[in-house]
């Protein structure tokens, strides 16, 4: 007698307990804090906040350590906390040339006001793997200055002054900043919306994305303008009151391409820009974001869109990495009735063939019987 | 930082908050008003992965009530994992009464599936869609599909219909086998195979659609024309199987295959679970059907 | 801004059951046009506006859909009061904009071609009209035909706006694009969405 499978219930239960002990792991060693991965696992945590959407270390370190340190499982676990939180209200633009900065690099100017700053950075670190790390040791305490009070202009701002680079980017008048995770999206997309698509799109879909355009698919002449890393105010508008109220600081990365542009019909030559700004510290998010901002303006600024990175749909509806581990990995659930109504197409399909193919013999046969 | 288990443990009725139900609600209003048409809606990051019933997850949520009985099924079945997870995850947080009898639902959540008793008046079904556009394989951008609905320009489909025909003398689709509902707009019925086609024809329940990922909610209001696509020369048929369900000896249900043996034994039975527990507590038996009660379990993945 | 008690008393007693079934209702009146549908969850607005148009306000408006209020209800202050501050919901600058129209002098409404009608590729966004009438029986009789109706469904609402035959006609015959409307009386809710079709001409009121 034929049995059908049961027991759903009790099997998802009993995975999740296994699941629940894996991720324990082996329990004389002591458990991690959310504090040590928030402090030092901070790069994994800051990737998790910045492609979660949500700026929260301690909530975006607890999703780590639940998703055993799988960073789009973590990153999900963030997106579906943040989806049941009410809306108060939208701050205002954070002012990047304000911040306090950690870090700043330009490439396209051997010094400038404010100065080269290198932070901390894997840049220049020789990539040979540090024995004492796996030990407990405390490392030497970092040298420090002084903060001068000299300002950091940006380095777009700069090349403002000079009528070489395009107006930073804004809204035609009537038009209030979109909100991608408040409305579906549409194509064509203005830039604001795909900003904030790309702000929270795979890290390593966009970096390969904006690979390829530095190979030849849609090729942009970027210039590095900018990267700065650091603390920016994030200020929001109390109708009651006329001034904007401080909500606090949250560390972000910045990156400025500065880009040659020849002209076309619609614009005259001069620098163009790509953008790219992201929660935490991540430079290679930010500058990939940048790239890709910068070929996905394909449209808009005259030229010809002939590669994936110009293709805003392809782009914008694949950048999504919770979406698309959701739909990828759905191929596990059964797919049985499908697969059913396949097996019998395919048998159909197959006795036909035979049909024609044995009746194709007899022809040949006969026809070689009547020669 | 933060204190997460005193923030993360509230929850409103059904999850979602109640401006997401709104905005869902007006989703679904505006589909039943235009029957096929796909509504674009702000679609959330649900506590489930997108591609595992996240539109079917949000519209139930936001139709149900504490009255509403929930069947959910996957692939027919009510005991599929994915079901019984989803079914979980309402009793959770909208804590609604659940059911697998078909007829003593008012919700029925599926996928892959309709249920083969005929639905009634007053029941709605809740389609989960992984891809809403049944224009999408033939163009795959959504600028050029929103035009050709717009302008009823369903020439492609028919084309690629007609080469399968050319080809190999039937039209070689299975399942998710385009409609056009009530006339006009031509709508992926989900992955449902075609054998289910007909179901959605002028039935008495009103079939609601979610594609959380694709963010689109579409419907077919109760009584409405909903005919699969075909020729003249080349009509619509359904998948025909050559024998009973072995357990209940239903006829002109949709069968699974289930392998025995690796010997090449297969045995057909009832993709629709209820239906058959149904049929066989109403005394039919097919020929591999025991004499004593219900199936028992033979599979508990997950332990060791 | 300081609000009155009126205004802020008289919303749902528990809003989120009494949203969901009062949406059931109008989901339902919908899905299968001309039935109607009662037992529906009460409001307690300032008049004219009723308590069950009142409902479908508190059920399906809020910040993202601007409304627009008929010359009768715009009279009375107290009116838009209630409804911005249990909805939240702005007030439309025109017909135009308007998402939902709740209309409690259906005679003298302005034709439906001065609402949005959504276009032929977003059909969807176009305005739903809540339409306050007396009674849903004892009207001019409509014939209705359609999706959502197994064979023929009948309704006499009135007041209804004037040459609405006609002017439903013409919103048929824009579809996909074009309006719906629910209609709300003591007796309950019942809705006409575009796809409905009135087949007799008795609908047509006398001259």
């Amino acid at each position: 007698m034929y049995v059908a499978v049961k027991g759903g219930e009790a099997a998802i239960r009993n995975a999740h307990r296994l699941l629940a002990d894996r991720r324990r792991g082996d329990r004389s060693v002591p458990a991690l804090t959310l504090e040590q991965i928030a402090g030092q696992l901070s790069l994994a945590v800051d990737r998790v906040m910045a492609e979660g959407s949500l700026y929260d270390t301690g909530l975006a370190a607890l999703a780590v350590k639940q998703a055993r340190g799988d960073m789009i499982e973590a990153i999900f676990l963030l997106r579906a906390y943040r989806t049941t939180l009410p809306r108060f209200g939208y701050t205002r633009p954070v002012d990047t040339a304000a911040m306090r900065v950690e870090r700043r690099v330009s490439a396209t100017y051997k010094d400038l006001p404010g100065g080269q700053l290198l932070g901390p950075t894997f840049d220049y670190t020789h990539r040979l793997l540090d024995p004492e790390l796996a030990e407990d040791q405390d490392p030497a305490v970092p040298e420090a200055r002084a903060a001068d009070d000299e300002a950091m202009p940006r380095v777009s701002d700069i090349l403002a002054h000079e009528g070489l680079i395009e107006e930073d980017g804004s809204l035609p008048e009537d038009r209030e900043p979109g909100d991608i995770t408040r409305e579906p999206p549409e194509f064509p997309m203005q830039r604001d919306l795909r900003l904030q698509a790309l702000s929270r799109g795979d890290e390593g879909f966009l970096l390969a994305l904006g690979y390829s355009t530095q190979r030849g698919f849609g090729r942009n002449h970027p210039f590095a303008g900018e990267i700065r890393i650091g603390a920016v105010e994030v200020e929001i508008d109390v109708p009651e009151l006329d001034f904007p109220v401080t909500l606090g600081r949250i560390r972000v990365t910045e990156c400025q391409m500065v880009n040659q542009f020849k002209g076309s019909m619609k614009v005259p030559p001069q620098f163009t820009r790509g953008y790219g700004l992201v929660f935490g510290q991540s430079e290679r998010k930010a500058m990939a974001m940048a790239l890709c901002d910068r070929a996905l303006r394909a449209a808009e600024l005259g030229e010809d869109i002939t590669a994936p990175a110009q293709d805003e749909e392809f782009v914008i509806s694949h950048c999504d990495n919770v979406q698309a581990t959701g739909f990828v990995e759905h191929l596990k659930l059964p797919h049985y009735v499908d697969f059913q109504a396949e097996l019998g197409l395919v048998r159909q399909m197959r006795r036909e063939y035979e049909e024609r193919r044995r009746a194709g013999d007899e022809a040949t046969t006969s026809r070689e019987a009547a020669e | 930082m933060n204190a997460p288990s005193d923030t993360i443990a509230q929850y409103n009725f059904a999850y979602l908050d109640e401006q997401t139900k709104r905005m869902i609600r007006r989703a679904i209003l505006k589909a039943i008003a235009i029957p096929g048409y796909q509504v674009p809606f702000a679609s959330r990051e649900m506590p489930m992965p997108y591609g595992w019933g996240t539109g079917g997850v949000q519209v139930t949520a936001s139709i149900i009530g504490p009255d509403d009985v929930l069947k959910v099924i996957d692939q027919g079945a009510d005991d599929t994992t994915n079901a019984v997870s989803i079914r979980a995850f309402f009793q959770k947080v909208a804590h609604v009464a659940v059911t697998t009898h078909t007829a003593d639902a008012t919700i029925v959540q599926t996928r892959h599936r309709i249920p083969e008793e005929p639905l009634k008046e007053g029941q709605v079904l809740v389609y989960q869609v992984p891809i809403p556009e049944p224009l999408r394989f033939l163009e795959p951008r959504e600028t050029e599909t929103r035009k050709m609905h717009a302008l009823e320009e369903y020439g492609l489909m028919h084309v690629k219909l007609y080469e399968d025909i050319a080809q190999h003398g039937h039209i070689a689709t299975t399942f998710a086998y385009p409609v056009k509902v009530e006339g006009r707009y031509v709508m992926d019925p989900s992955p449902t195979p075609k054998f289910d086609n007909p179901k959605m024809h002028m039935s008495r329940a009103l079939q609601l659609f979610g594609a959380g990922r694709e963010k689109r909610i579409y419907a077919v209001p109760p009584h409405t024309r909903v005919e699969s696509l075909d020729f003249e020369d080349h009509p619509f048929e359904v998948q025909r199987f050559d024998e009973p369900c072995a357990l209940c000896g239903g006829m002109d249900v949709y069968l699974d295959e289930v392998i025995l043996d690796d010997q090449g034994g297969r045995m057909f039975v009832c993709s629709d679970t209820d239906h058959c527990e149904e049929r066989r507590d109403a005394g039919h038996r097919g020929h591999l059907a025991g004499e004593d009660g219900p199936p028992s379990s033979i599979s508990e993945g997950g332990t060791q | 801004m300081a609000f009155d008690s009126i205004a802020i008393e008289g919303g749902f007693k528990n809003p989120v059951f009494d949203a969901q079934s009062m949406f059931r209702a109008v989901m339902q009146a919908l899905a299968e046009p001309g039935t109607v549908h009662r037992g529906i969850a009460l409001t307690r607005p300032p008049a004219p506006l009723t308590p069950e148009a009142a409902g479908v306000a508190l059920t399906l408006c809020d910040q993202d859909t601007p409304v627009w209020l008929d010359p009768a209800l715009r009279a009375e202050e107290a009116v838009g009061t209630w409804l911005a501050f249990h909805t939240g919901a702005p007030l439309a600058n025109t017909p135009a904009d308007a998402h939902f129209i709740f209309v409690a002098d259906a005679e003298n409404l302005i034709g439906l071609e001065n609402f949005a009608q959504g276009t032929q590729e977003y059909p969807d966004r176009s305005a739903t009209l809540v339409l306050q009438v007396k009674s849903l029986t004892g009207g001019a009789e409509l014939v209705l035909e359609g999706p959502g109706i197994e064979s023929r469904a009948r309704l006499s609402p009135h007041p209804m706006p004037r040459h609405f035959a006609r002017q439903w006609a013409q919103n048929r015959a824009r579809f996909p694009r074009g309006i719906d409307i629910v209609l709300v009386s003591r007796e309950g809710l019942a809705a006409l969405p575009r796809t409905t079709r009135i087949v007799n001409q008795e609908g047509e009121p006398c001259m």
